[in-house]
């Protein structure tokens, strides 16, 4: 038996026996109800949401720091801390005026001047930041609760550029904060967000504490993700960071914690079974699975070849390896966008529909001019999901004739090989695996991972000058039905000349305590609206 | 002794610096990059590298090496390239709840160890004696988490006495505090026990049959006596070097142990920053743990003069 199943079987036990009594929480009945104890995918290793772009930072900077806009359920941007804006006839002068009320939780006033400091910060390192900042002409405060962006070109997506939840999202800090470069860690962590973050209780890698913030005055619109009323119905907020699936699953079955944010999809049936746990899926726009080619080096560099993995490629192998045979968690997928938003489209999804012909691959890859040199597969042993899909790319590499030369590694590993443009057998790479949380895969906006600019691009440097031609066409688009129409060109292109291979679309549960109320579906965590009895 | 002690205590001065440059030159040459482990998925290979060049990990080994050591020099183990706290607060955030367990695994140990083995060899080849041996292989052959996993269904989610996870400072209060820490103390201290157990029985034995040992029992002591006043003193020496070199040990099941039982030690610490490729981090728990080492066996060492004045330095 090994360790997997064997936290499995502990788990299904304690679940089949009915730990459903009374659980002893360490504080008294009234001062846990007014703390919610919560696991988060990982731990809180800084806390600098430009600096840093880890998914964790940004979920816990939502805590604490506001955003002008918010993206709601529907995937549109609303008024978060702007109270309204205005825009010049020719789209190029946009002027933003903040509501009254807004305090940072070192008790001085919110102003303009922090917000053009801010957004300078977050302009440097944010894909769309820094599309603004090239037509810049100038950001300036007006007055305290007033500043204006003047652009030298129209930018029609300048509200989805403030809302966006991916990362790095457009947080407001104070002046003095939002000043520092880019480059380096900020060391105060003042928001004006409905929490505090409790800096002295803070221990990296085991604990991270927010306080409610009483002068924090919410939206009267009800909440949506990002958007209306962040209302906190607890005074505490504890993240506590648990690396082990099978402590954080005993621990919620005892009442030791009340939110697990991302369950081990093994767990999922004995917390089920639990009459005090509910589980539901996490996020709704939940993940794309990835492999990215190197398109630096052959045989990648020819589309053939690229093209001969695709045909073998069967998103349903990668899906299962990834999260199993609940077939609510996975849906193959055969384009780059993700399923159930509005700009979905399977346009030019076709290489990777129907039969898997093996042997055409092998054709193709033999025409490409493949030779039998070895391909360099990286895989992160430590991160499950690309595990379990490396595992099956190798065998699908295999399968066409190809010689794999299967490099098992640490993602840290990983994560600084694939940086490399060297060739393959010199400290290069092929081929690795990653994934794309679909909430960043909605539309071309920080698409980094579909860009095809060579050079500039993500790792494997694609270009196809056809890719980016649509994605130019989107960020122009006057219209829903044109912004659809480019994201289905974009596709197109992108399927053509296989930019990555798409594994699949797959979500992952989250799970909590009966005695909490409250929790949506999200691509983040959101406590406003939670509460606990 | 005394100059002996001071010898003892100069020798970790190359020992140290040895572990210093054999660590900042393992973590030189090994793969990984803290920037892109900063920078996230969503940044281009421009963000990771001027990340890495705001850390100053661009610039030549000796420059950052002869940083490293001057800043040790006075005491600095540095600035964390993630959490940008001093690696001195971090430990000292982590050096409790390692210490804590750790103590009460050596307590508890020591405790149920050498008695276990002292019975076992005066009952050697009886059902007492195979059964000791017998959870000694089982301590030996079973992982800690599997332990550590175990003890959690039966005391905590079954039996509700103890928590599942966790860690509760001492100073609020000595039983919240003992009361985490009785279960991870246990699932570490079962291979302990078991080494323990083997060696006190082992050298029992050799020791039983000695001629003194014949001697006492001639003159009429106690069974008692005989075990633990003739018997065992003589045997010490081996059982204490068995402690000593079973401090690595406790060491390296505490990482799977904190884990385990999520207690926030300096075990996860290391793992997290070896994971993270966290330089400074690594390179102060090293250290720390080296130096931990080193004052150990020196205990040790001086504990064998008491134990068998024989010995002399």
């Amino acid at each position: 038996m090994d360790r997997r199943n064997f936290l499995k079987a502990t788990a299904g036990v304690a679940a089949l026996t009915g730990t459903t009594g009374v659980s002893a929480p360490a504080l008294s009945q009234g001062a846990a109800a007014r703390t919610l104890r919560f696991v988060p995918q990982a731990n809180l290793a800084n806390f600098d949401p430009i600096w840093g772009t880890q998914y964790v930072v940004r979920n816990a900077a939502a805590l604490v720091w506001d955003t002008l806009y918010g993206f709601d359920d529907k995937l549109e941007p609303k008024r978060q801390m702007v109270e309204s804006e205005e825009v010049s006839s020719d789209g190029k002068v946009w002027t933003f005026k903040l509501r009254e009320g807004l305090m940072w939780h070192d008790g001085t006033k919110v102003t303009a001047a922090d917000c053009v400091a801010s957004l300078a910060r977050w302009a440097v390192r944010d894909g769309m930041g820094q599309m603004i900042r090239t037509i810049q002409e100038e950001l300036v405060a007006v007055d305290d609760r007033t500043f204006r962006w003047r652009l030298k070109t129209p930018y029609p997506k300048m509200l989805l550029a403030l809302g966006k939840n991916n990362t790095p999202m457009a947080f407001m800090m104070p002046e003095r904060l939002a000043k520092t470069d880019p480059f380096q860690q900020i060391n105060e962590y003042i928001g004006s967000g409905p929490m505090r973050f409790v800096r002295n209780e803070w221990v990296p890698g085991a604990k991270a504490v927010f306080s409610k913030f009483e002068q924090y005055v919410p939206r009267n619109e009800p909440p949506s993700w990002l958007a209306g009323g962040k209302r906190i119905n607890v005074d505490r907020i504890e993240w506590i960071i648990m690396p082990d699936p099978a402590t954080a699953s005993a621990a919620l079955m005892n009442g030791e914690i009340d939110w697990w944010e991302t369950p081990l999809t093994d767990l999922i049936p004995s917390l089920r079974r639990n009459r005090n746990i509910r589980v539901d899926i996490a996020d709704p726009l939940g993940n794309i699975g990835a492999f990215r080619f190197n398109h630096l080096h052959a045989p990648f560099n020819d589309v053939r070849a690229r093209r001969a993995v695709a045909m073998v490629l069967n998103q349903e192998d990668y899906m299962r390896a990834v999260v199993g045979d609940d077939k609510a968690l996975w849906q193959t997928l055969p384009s780059f966008f993700t399923p159930g938003t509005p700009l979905y489209t399977e346009a030019g999804g076709d290489v990777l529909k129907g039969p898997r012909n093996v042997e055409a691959a092998r054709a193709l890859l033999r025409e490409s001019g493949y030779n039998g040199q070895p391909i360099t597969l990286l895989v992160g042993q430590d991160q499950a999901p690309l595990k379990a899909m490396g595992e099956v790319t190798n065998a699908l590499l295999r399968s066409i004739g190809m010689n794999v030369d299967f490099v098992a590694t640490d993602w840290g590993t990983v994560g600084q090989r694939r940086a490399s443009k060297s060739l393959p057998g010199q400290g290069g790479w092929h081929i690795f695996h990653t994934w794309h949380a679909g909430a960043d895969c909605i539309n071309p906006a920080s698409y980094l991972a579909l860009r095809a600019h060579g050079d500039g691009a993500w790792f494997g440097w694609p270009k196809d000058d056809a890719v980016e031609a649509a994605r130019d066409k989107w960020f122009v688009a006057p219209d829903v039905a044109a912004e659809k129409a480019a994201v289905a060109e974009m596709n197109t292109a992108a399927m053509r000349h296989l930019t990555y291979a798409p594994t699949g679309f797959y979500k992952t549960y989250q799970a909590w305590r009966s005695n909490v109320t409250g929790v949506v579906g999200a691509p983040i965590p959101f406590f406003w609206g939670v509460s606990k009895s | 002794m005394f100059a002996y002690i001071v010898r003892r205590v100069l020798a970790t001065i190359p020992v140290m610096a040895f572990v210093a440059l054999f660590v900042f030159s393992l973590l030189y040459v090994a793969p990984g990059d803290p920037a892109a482990v900063i920078a996230g998925d969503q940044a281009t290979p421009d963000d990771v590298e001027r990340i890495r060049a705001s850390l100053g990990l661009d610039r030549p080994f000796l420059i950052r090496f002869g940083e490293w050591v001057w800043r040790i020099l006075q005491g600095d183990l540095g600035v964390s390239i993630f959490t940008n706290l001093p690696v001195s607060t971090m430990i000292q955030q982590r050096i409790e709840p390692t210490m804590s367990l750790m103590i009460i695994t050596l307590i508890l140990a020591v405790s149920v160890a050498i008695p276990m083995g002292v019975v076992a060899a005066w009952k050697q080849g009886t059902v007492i004696d195979r059964t000791v041996m017998g959870f000694a292989v089982l301590g030996f052959s079973v992982p800690v988490f599997v332990v550590g996993y175990v003890l959690a269904y039966v005391f905590a989610l079954e039996l509700d006495w103890v928590p599942v996870q966790g860690y509760t400072p001492i100073k609020q209060g000595l039983w919240p505090w003992f009361r985490n820490l009785i279960l991870p103390s246990i699932a570490l201290g079962t291979v302990y026990i078991a080494l323990i157990a083997r060696i006190t029985r082992a050298t029992m034995l050799e020791v039983l049959q000695q001629d003194y040992i014949r001697t006492a029992r001639a003159k009429g002591a106690g069974q008692r006596n005989i075990l633990f006043l003739h018997a065992l003193k003589n045997a010490a020496v081996p059982i204490v070097t068995v402690i000593g070199i079973g401090i690595a040990l406790l060491i390296g099941g505490a990482v799977v142990t904190e884990s385990v039982f999520a207690i926030p030690g300096l075990g996860r610490l290391t793992v997290d920053a070896i994971l993270r490729r966290d330089y400074p981090v690594i390179q102060g728990v090293v250290l720390l743990f080296s130096f931990v080492y080193v004052l150990v066996n020196l205990f040790i060492d001086l504990l064998y003069t008491i134990l068998d004045p024989r010995i002399r330095y």
